[in-house]
């Protein structure tokens, strides 16, 4: 059974969700794109679209309808050479129509499990939760294709432990996308010592129809992305604790959080990236982390202090971002969690004085937007963090020790064998995370 | 074409701003105004120039696909509230793609020629940032032959004629040369739209638009021969004139030295349903030409100032040498040499032309007529050019479709 006919039967766990949603619009792209195909045509394709409530599904059918929209306005050309034997089909709006019509037909929105009865794909993207996975997965087992592949939208829990406890026989792979998957290029693809080799390469080649960037990855819990990020959130959350020298937590937080954006060069500030991900989705992946690597220090007394007292992040529904650690207004963080005042401060309540510590940022400094599209951004990065050396205002000293440890991380994700070499670590922080430079570089001199 | 049997005069020249990506005044997401606002502004902008608007007997509106764009058909019942003057007057809308503009000036011409009007209000308009580009195109393809071309066709329709019209021109008289015209006519189009404070590129600020037109042509991003610079762009706007014979501008209360003289016109017809013969060449343009100044009694090398439908770099260089100005393969070094610039040969395009002013496809050709009239009557402002006394005519061509309809005109100073 080859790809294509693995696509005319296909489920998504967790449809609805930010994670799950997304991946649906992929599926249902390329399925009614395959449909379209000598291969694919005067076949029946499938995808079930599975959550816990209508309300749910409801609003995954609008979001998908108006999504296909757009990436069908994306595709147009593709279409015109697909709909060529269509006489009835001539402009691009017709094409567009009917591709968006095709592609609405395959979908089974569902809240019963029984719905995916004999699918041959079962993605799932539920939360990173592992007796939650296990029993959606042990359910999709009973009622699946028997020689059903699964691949798991898991971010830390290994890959192995749920093919062991599953009975898969190597049948799944960890299909990691990143946050939005329509538009991350970036895909983590873990595969374990049992992984089937049709099952890695279907993953590979699924990736590729999807659009996507595949970076593999071995099954050690957090893998690269993660495994970079949780313990770069934690070495600032230390950092911020140290400055703060048992005083207040706000100025401390504002610091790393700037140090990290403006002195780093990066698309935002790290605290800022955790309320993006979500503080609590930070604590289960923590969690998970901790539990399979342990003695590691994978643990943050502050996050599971702000998950109590419900500061979570995250984003609405419309995509705007939700109050974390860090406040929000339009978009732009104004003010920072206080934990001993149990509310926000207002950045200009202590901004000045802490800009003053921090010092000015060197001569030259273009932002992370400036240099995105730059051709000359490496001799720009190179100039920027040679200045970083060459200072010694606090700003500097915490860019540079900041550098230091997220190159540490990263070499360590080399060498414990997460990562297959440097330029893959390198190519998920760039592809993943929009950095400029990848963890791994010569700017710490 | 014959020569015409009385005089006829431009006034009362008037255009509003032309609105599309490039200009800051434009934000897709955000509300703009609708084909009302254009028609209006630029109708009363003309009417405001004259003294008695109740002398303009007739309305003409060029218009080609408002009923797509805008879902509003039936634009000549719209020049009534332009002004009330034309309430129970005959008013009219002409269509003919890209030449839809030119096509209304001439038929405000053929009734005053035929002693039906003493003064005629024009105007042209297209509203066409209404739809995301890939929606456009399928409208805008309604200039080609539909039933024989669009199945076949590409994504975006018209760029793609005009991209393997180029594909041929460097086949036959070299790609490099051809190229460097191209860009050099984007180039000036930018440079001169910059001093027209109503054109889409005017506040463009690339430092360098020599080399952004030499972008190497993708066929992946877009097209196999032509870049996005060497196409115009899509724009909101209308323009304005008055026609009048003399009779009519004494009426109206227009002082002869705020009008212009229309000596001569061509409209000619190429066949929508065949390729065109050679597509290294606009016949049917050239035809237009020769008839204009056929029925001025004017020679090529008396044209003082041009106004070319460059909807494509290809297309301008292609109508140098529809007119005559540059002989076969010649346009590009007719460029190069600087022949079209202000100070030169045949200053060209000095608003910006398609590609620097914009086009609003129905509206152009009143455009271009609307500006030879502003630089015949010393009301172009910064891109007001001298023209010299043994070249005293201003002629343009308005183009619809592949070279198709084609209208052009004849002017002079009165």
């Amino acid at each position: 059974m080859d790809l294509t006919e693995r696509l005319q039967n296909v489920a998504v766990l967790g449809a609805a969700g930010k994670m799950g949603s997304g991946i649906s619009l992929l599926l249902a792209q390329e399925m009614a794109r395959t449909r379209l195909t000598p291969e694919g045509k005067g076949k029946v394709f499938r995808l079930a679209l599975v959550d816990v409530s209508e309300a749910a599904l409801d609003g995954l059918l609008s979001y998908l309808r108006d999504q296909l929209v757009k990436r069908a306005e994306k595709m147009v050309g593709a279409l015109r050479e697909l709909y060529a034997d269509r006489e009835d089909l001539v402009e691009n709006g017709e094409m567009i129509d009917a591709f968006v019509a095709s592609a609405l037909t395959l979908l089974r929105p569902t809240t019963e499990i029984g719905a995916i009865a004999g699918a041959r794909l079962v993605f799932e993207a539920v939360f990173e939760n592992e007796p939650l996975k296990l029993d959606l997965l042990g359910k999709a087992r009973a009622v699946a294709d028997p020689d059903a592949w699964y691949l798991t939208n898991t971010s830390s829990i290994p890959i192995g432990g749920l093919d062991d406890k599953l009975e898969l026989g190597g049948r799944i792979v960890g299909y990691h996308f990143y946050n939005p998957p329509a538009v991350q290029k970036l895909l983590e693809l873990i595969t374990t010592k049992n992984t089937l080799p049709e099952v890695k390469q279907a993953g590979d080649e699924l990736a590729k129809r999807l659009g996507k960037k595949v970076f593999p990855a071995n099954d050690i819990a957090g893998f690269i992305g993660n495994g970079h990020f949780m313990r770069d959130g934690l070495h600032a959350i230390a950092e911020a604790d140290r400055l703060r020298a048992g005083g207040d937590w706000a100025p401390a937080l504002y610091k790393m959080n700037r140090v990290s954006q403006e002195w780093l060069i990066r698309p935002m500030g790290i605290f800022q990236l955790i309320d993006y991900v979500g503080v609590d989705v930070m604590q289960m992946i923590l969690k998970v982390m901790d539990t399979y690597l342990p003695g590691q220090g994978l643990h943050s007394e502050l996050i599971d202090e702000l998950v109590q007292r419900k500061v979570l992040g995250g984003q609405h529904h419309d995509g705007s971002q939700k109050d974390g650690i860090l406040r929000y207004q339009k978009g732009r963080p104004v003010a920072v969690y206080d934990l001993v005042k149990g509310d926000y401060v207002p950045f200009e309540a202590f901004s000045a004085k802490a800009d003053e510590e921090l010092g000015p940022l060197p001569d030259g400094y273009r932002p992370w937007k400036a240099l995105l599209a730059d051709r000359g951004k490496d001799t720009a990065l190179e100039q920027h963090f040679a200045a970083l050396r060459g200072s010694k205002n606090q700003g500097a000293e915490l860019a540079m020790a900041y550098l230091k440890a997220s190159k540490a991380i990263g070499e360590r994700l080399v060498s414990d064998g997460v990562a297959l070499g440097a330029d893959d670590v390198n190519g998920v922080l760039t592809n993943g995370f929009y950095h400029l430079y990848g963890p791994i570089n010569t700017y710490t001199g | 074409m014959r020569k015409l049997r009385k005089e006829i005069y431009a006034c009362a020249p008037a255009h509003t701003l032309y609105l599309g990506p490039g200009r800051k005044e434009f934000h897709p997401k955000k509300p703009r105004p609708g084909i009302e606002h254009y028609v209006f502004e630029a109708g009363r902008a003309a009417i405001a120039q004259v003294q008695n608007p109740e002398a303009i007997d007739q309305g003409v509106i060029g218009n080609f696909m408002a009923a797509r764009f805008n879902h509003q058909a039936h634009l000549n019942a719209l020049l009534p509230a332009v002004h009330e003057a034309l309430l129970h007057k005959p008013c009219t809308r002409t269509e003919g793609a890209c030449g839809s503009g030119g096509l209304a000036v001439s038929t405000a011409a053929t009734a005053i020629l035929a002693d039906m009007a003493d003064a005629v209000l024009v105007i042209g308009v297209e509203v066409q940032n209404t739809v995301k580009a890939m929606y456009g195109a399928d409208i805008l393809a309604g200039a080609g032959h539909y039933s024989r071309e669009r199945k076949s066709g590409h994504v975006f329709f018209f760029p793609n004629l005009f991209s393997r019209r180029a594909g041929a021109y460097y086949e036959k008289w070299g790609k490099e040369e051809s190229r460097r015209g191209m860009a050099e006519w984007y180039a000036l189009a930018v440079e001169n739209a910059r001093r027209n404070p109503k054109a889409q590129e005017h506040h463009n600020a690339d430092p360098d638009p020599r080399a952004t037109g030499m972008t190497p042509p993708n066929p992946k991003a877009f097209l196999e021969h032509i870049n996005v610079f060497d196409c115009s762009k899509v724009t909101d706007g209308a323009s304005a004139l008055i026609l009048a014979s003399q009779e009519g501008l004494k009426k109206l209360g227009v002082a002869r030295d705020r009008a212009a003289r229309l000596v001569g016109f061509g409209h000619c017809e190429g066949d929508l349903t065949r390729d065109p013969p050679d597509p290294c060449a606009l016949t049917t343009s050239a035809a237009a030409a020769r008839a204009a100044l056929g029925s001025a009694g004017a020679k090529v090398d008396e044209i003082g100032l041009l106004e070319v439908h460059d909807c494509f770099s290809i297309s301008g260089l292609l109508s140098l040498e529809a007119v005559g100005l540059a002989q076969p393969g010649k346009a590009a070094a007719y460029l190069l040499d600087g022949k079209t610039r202000a100070d030169g040969e045949c200053p060209t395009n000095q608003t910006g032309g398609l590609c620097g002013f914009g086009h609003p496809t129905g509206a152009t050709g009143v455009r271009q007529v609307a500006d030879l009239t502003l630089q015949l009557t010393g009301q172009a402002g910064d891109c007001q050019v001298k023209l010299r006394d043994r070249k005293p005519y201003g002629l343009s061509i308005n183009m619809g479709g592949n070279d198709k309809t084609v209208v052009s005109f004849v002017m002079r100073a009165s």
